[in-house]
């Protein structure tokens, strides 16, 4: 077996069995990265020295016979939106081009628990805002399957890398889709778990009400193994829900029976691409192969998700995002007339375009006068699209639907178009505004050969219920097996 | 003095009329009071609460210094203590109450927002009961319109030497727990204010909520001043000024008096009334006593408040509201009260110990206690320990003599065991007995007693040898007295006293009368 064939299940099994050392892992993914990320541009730093001194360590314990944790040896890549003590944190922005922050997030302290390998920090849109990659400052990300192509985005560079086996698994964060969408575009699986089952502490928010942390793996096995380690209650994030954390990994081979798919027809809305849809219908003939129920739901008010996304995800932007001022973090102007110009400059510089859209969208959002009609309306409108999921989950224990609108699409090719790139996120960002979990995992591939994904959606609390029926289909099915030719060791 | 009718002027200070009209102003004043709450650890970290001006910087985590990623969590305990001051302002407490993020750009504000209370703060609609002059006990019920938590900010020192030098920022006091509580504008003159301001923190203090330090910016208040004025018969009202960060009560009364007699000269040049010149924001320059007019409000602000997606709101349950209300202790003014019912002091004294503080009030209880005499004990505590505090700059809690020794001491002149002169002397004897390191205990009070030979002696049969022997040196007095000049016995009686020390002036009178009237 190579190494960078292996799923995360058989690594974890390779290491504790010390078949394989942990240092020998790590150095297989390291010499990935090295051998192809020149091309991928999936990570913005590696930490070679640190992920090796992790893993000698595991060894050190393996030898010693000590305990060890959940995920003992395994390397894993980090969005770097994730606060890492002692790594550069940048957010793809030019802003925190020199952040290096003192202290671990919640979810990276779970990690070094467990014994992870953290492998280094990937490539985002600037601060998780896009579809595509494309708008990190400091480099594009492309797709491995088809390098003229995005990985999607903004967890672009962690589903890149998870792709082209740079690493075995990775977190990226979900905002309105961004780990399903480029999960999709890169054929792996990812998940965005219920809001407030993975601690945000530690989390650059983006938009504090819709954000989560969720994993990206190779297969369902992979992504259950490192949600049980991420989940769960964390006191120092008020939004951190105290429910209790399955053992994901142990149902995971159990069929769910009976089981009830729901399709709604909002979900193969003008604009969906015809090998997509096919590949979701398909999806749902193989769940009745199984004897599961396949019901028609409905969900009126998804036509108005994006409307309403794109206005409070901006307004909770542009005041997460005010404290990038070049007083006391990143970027300052070198030339400037007085404070407000320091200001103005400073974030003028530091910025790239979508995120200066966005915080101008959302102060004028949260503006007096505006704040009723925009903000407040757009808040309503969230409380409508959870109802329309409540009520379809009395129907169906998990909804069936495409996770984008069409398979990856050309570098270049929406970065122009900032409406075509939103409505990239049309299927994905419901269950952001609803706070619900969702996987993406492979579903199908087009005639081009790129990977089409899948998404199932629960009621909030169902990741193991997600998990089971995504492994149902996975089982069943040979899309997780395919890999980019990249992705092959040379 | 206390308002009945608006007043010519505005207050003490300014009696001000217009030279050739028959106008009148009443001066309308609304506070705004921002108190820094007595807690242990700061709004949303666990940072050290504390004033701490010469380390800038130390007590900060990344969610104070606004780290990106950082999240804050309430402490509960501050909102105990907001939620306290709520009750006893008289406020109303709704069930749920949220946080808001106030957005404006400042060095001393790392977030880039203030974590604040905007449309649904934890209190509003209540009232404080004043006493604006203790010596006429009217009181007057200024109206809460809200009082809601936030989040202090840093603070910014900047190059004074006009070298433009580096600005620097200290972060300590960043997300310390800070009230706000805003008046209706129903202050009627700058001495009412003080007195708001001076019931305010006696209050605060009592709950033991905030220390109320002005000098360490504990407690920091900003005025809305206008006038109404009454002229040919209409009532018109002065645009109304926003005097902001003063720094003591008397500088908000200096203040609000200074403004009330520019807005009326103002008045007066331009004729210009509310509605028609924007709020004005001016500062307070204590060393000129003058108002100056600052940058215009409008300039700054749209704060973009909306519901801090990162705080969940805070369900106030009836049974938290109802257990801290039980746990209130008693207020200042309940307190006054008790003492002027139950004490039978006069509204003066009870205004006296109260304003002292609550353990002084407590301090003065246990005295009435051990000697069951509330007057004597009054007259004691607002006299003697008081003058001898501020001599020697001592808080009650450090003062010599504790209530059980002072007790005990005026146990023994309620009792007649001594005269409140020996009292006194025994007063003065503890005192040095204590400057000189020997811990005071009840004992001690007797001992000196003895030792001084102050007690009364009022036996007859020690009495009467003495007596004759002063009778029968005097017998032009004496000869006096029967003759009918009843006045001169004093000199008999001042004689006899002060060959006895402690006798009791009563007992001796009545034994020199009756000798003389067996003579």
């Amino acid at each position: 077996m190579s190494l960078l064939d292996a799923t995360a299940s058989q690594l974890l099994d390779a290491i504790a069995a010390r078949k394989s050392s942990a240092v020998s892992v790590a150095t297989a993914f390291l010499n990935q990265i090295a051998a192809h990320d020149a091309r991928i541009g999936a990570f913005l730093h590696v930490d070679r020295e640190g992920a090796l001194k992790q893993a000698a360590q595991v060894d050190e314990k393996l030898r010693a016979r000590q305990p060890l944790g959940k995920l003992a040896g395994l390397p894993i890549a980090i969005k770097d939106v994730v606060c890492t003590r002692g790594l550069p944190t940048t957010c793809g922005s030019r802003s925190l081009q020199k952040f290096v922050p003192p202290y671990d997030a919640e979810l990276i302290r779970r990690l070094r628990t467990a014994d992870a390998v953290i492998l280094g920090k990937t490539n985002m849109d600037e601060f998780a805002m896009g579809s595509s990659t494309e708008n990190s400052a400091f480099q594009i990300t492309r797709n491995p399957w088809d390098t003229e192509r995005t990985p999607g985005g903004s967890s672009g560079g962690s589903a890149a890398a998870v792709a082209a086996a740079m690493a075995p698994f990775a977190i990226g964060s979900d905002t309105g889709g961004s780990i399903r969408q480029p999960a999709a575009f890169c054929g792996v699986v990812g998940m965005k778990p219920t809001y407030g089952r993975v601690s945000r502490y530690g989390l650059v928010a983006f938009a504090s009400s819709l954000d989560q942390l969720g994993p990206f793996a190779t297969d369902v096995a992979g992504a259950a193994a490192l949600l049980e380690v991420i989940a769960g209650h964390d006191p120092r994030d008020s939004t951190s829900v105290d429910h209790p954390v399955p053992d994901y990994r142990r149902t995971l081979e159990r069929p769910l029976s009976p089981l009830r798919i729901g399709l709604a027809s909002e979900h193969f809305a003008e604009g969906l691409d015809a090998e997509v849809a096919a590949s979701v219908r398909r999806a749902a003939d193989v769940y009745r192969s199984f004897g599961a129920e396949i019901v028609d739901v409905t969900l009126p008010h998804s036509k108005y998700g994006v409307a309403a996304y794109y206005l409070i995800a901006p307004s909770e932007a542009a005041s997460n995002l005010a404290r990038y001022d070049g007083v006391h973090y990143g970027h300052r102007a070198e030339k400037f007339d007085g404070l407000i110009d320091m200001y103005a400059t400073s974030r003028g510089e530091a910025f790239g375009p979508e995120v200066k859209r966005r915080i101008m969208l959302g102060n004028y959002a949260l503006s007096a006068g505006y704040y009723d009609a925009y903000y407040l309306k757009a808040l309503k409108v969230r409380r409508l699209i959870r109802q329309d999921f409540d009520r379809a989950f009395e129907k169906c224990d998990v909804l069936l639907s495409p996770v984008t609108p069409t398979p990856a699409f050309k570098v270049g090719e929406l970065v122009n178009d900032p409406l075509a790139m939103y409505l990239s996120d049309i299927y994905t960002l419901s269950a952001n505004l609803a706070g619900l979990p969702g996987i993406s995992l492979p579903g199908g591939q087009s005639s081009t050969g790129l990977p089409i994904g899948i998404q199932l959606l629960g009621p909030p609390f169902a990741e193991e219920t997600l998990l089971r029926a995504a492994r149902m289909f996975e089982r069943e099915t040979p899309w997780h097996t395919k890999r980019p030719s990249l992705a092959v060791a040379p | 003095m206390a308002y009945k009718t608006p007043v010519t002027g505005g207050g003490a200070m300014s009696d001000v009329k217009a030279p050739n009209t028959a106008t009148n102003y009443t001066t309308v004043v609304g506070l705004e009071v921002h108190v820094q709450l007595l807690t242990r650890t700061k709004l949303f970290c666990g940072c050290v609460n504390k004033f701490n001006p010469t380390q800038p910087n130390v007590q900060t985590c990344p969610v104070c210094l606004g780290l990106p990623g950082s999240l804050p969590v309430m402490n509960r305990h501050a909102f105990e203590l907001a939620l306290k001051t709520g009750l006893a302002l008289n406020c109303h407490i709704p069930p749920l109450t949220k946080w808001d993020r106030k957005q404006y750009y400042y060095p001393d504000l790392p977030k880039g927002y203030q974590i604040s209370q905007y449309d649904l703060p934890f209190s509003s609609e209540g009232w404080l009961e004043i006493v604006a002059d203790p010596k006429a006990p009217e009181t007057r019920r200024i109206g809460i319109i809200r009082a809601h938590l936030e989040e202090d900010a840093g603070k910014n020192f900047h190059d004074e030497t006009g070298r433009g030098g580096e600005s620097l920022i200290d972060l300590n006091r960043a997300g310390t727990p800070l009230l706000e509580i805003v008046t209706k504008p129903d202050i009627r003159s700058a001495a009412e204010a003080h007195a708001f301001l001076d019931e305010l923190k006696l209050l605060l203090t009592y709950l033991e909520v905030s220390d109320c330090n002005m000098q360490e910016g504990s407690l920091r208040c900003d005025a809305n001043v206008n006038l109404h004025i009454t002229s040919d018969g209409g009532r018109v009202a002065t645009p109304i000024v926003e005097i902001k960060n003063l720094n003591s009560f008397r500088g908000v009364e200096q203040a609000i008096d200074y403004e009330a007699r520019r807005q009326f000269d103002v008045w007066q040049e331009t004729g210009k009334k509310f509605g028609e010149v924007a709020k004005e924001t001016r500062g307070w320059d204590a060393d000129r006593g003058v108002t100056f007019g600052q940058r215009g409000k409008e300039e700054a602000s749209d704060y973009r408040y909306f519901p801090d997606p990162d705080l969940v709101p805070v369900t106030i349950a009836d049974s938290w509201r109802e257990e801290i209300r039980a746990g209130l202790s008693e207020f200042p003014a309940a307190k006054r009260h008790r003492f002027e019912t139950a004490h039978h002091l006069s509204h003066y004294d009870a205004s006296v110990i109260v304003a002292q503080g609550r353990m002084f009030a407590d301090y003065f209880e246990r005295v009435v206690a051990a000697c069951g005499d509330p007057k004597q004990a009054a007259n004691w505590v607002t006299q003697d320990v008081l003058r001898e505090m501020k001599e020697r700059q001592l808080a009650i809690e450090t003062f010599p003599l504790s209530a059980d020794v002072l007790g005990a001491l005026l146990q023994r002149i309620v009792s007649r065991k001594i005269t409140t002169n020996s009292g006194r002397i025994v007063f003065a004897a503890l005192l040095e007995q204590s400057a000189a390191g020997k811990p005071l205990a009840v004992d001690n009070v007797d001992a000196i007693i003895a030792e001084k030979s102050v007690a009364i002696t009022s036996g007859a049969d020690e009495l009467t040898p003495i007596i004759d022997a002063v009778l029968a040196a005097n017998a032009k007095i004496v000869a006096d007295v029967k003759g009918g000049k009843q006045q001169a016995i004093g000199a008999l009686i001042g004689q006899v006293m002060k060959q006895t020390k402690g006798a009791d002036p009563q007992v001796v009178r009545e034994l020199v009368q009756s000798r003389i009237a067996a003579l």
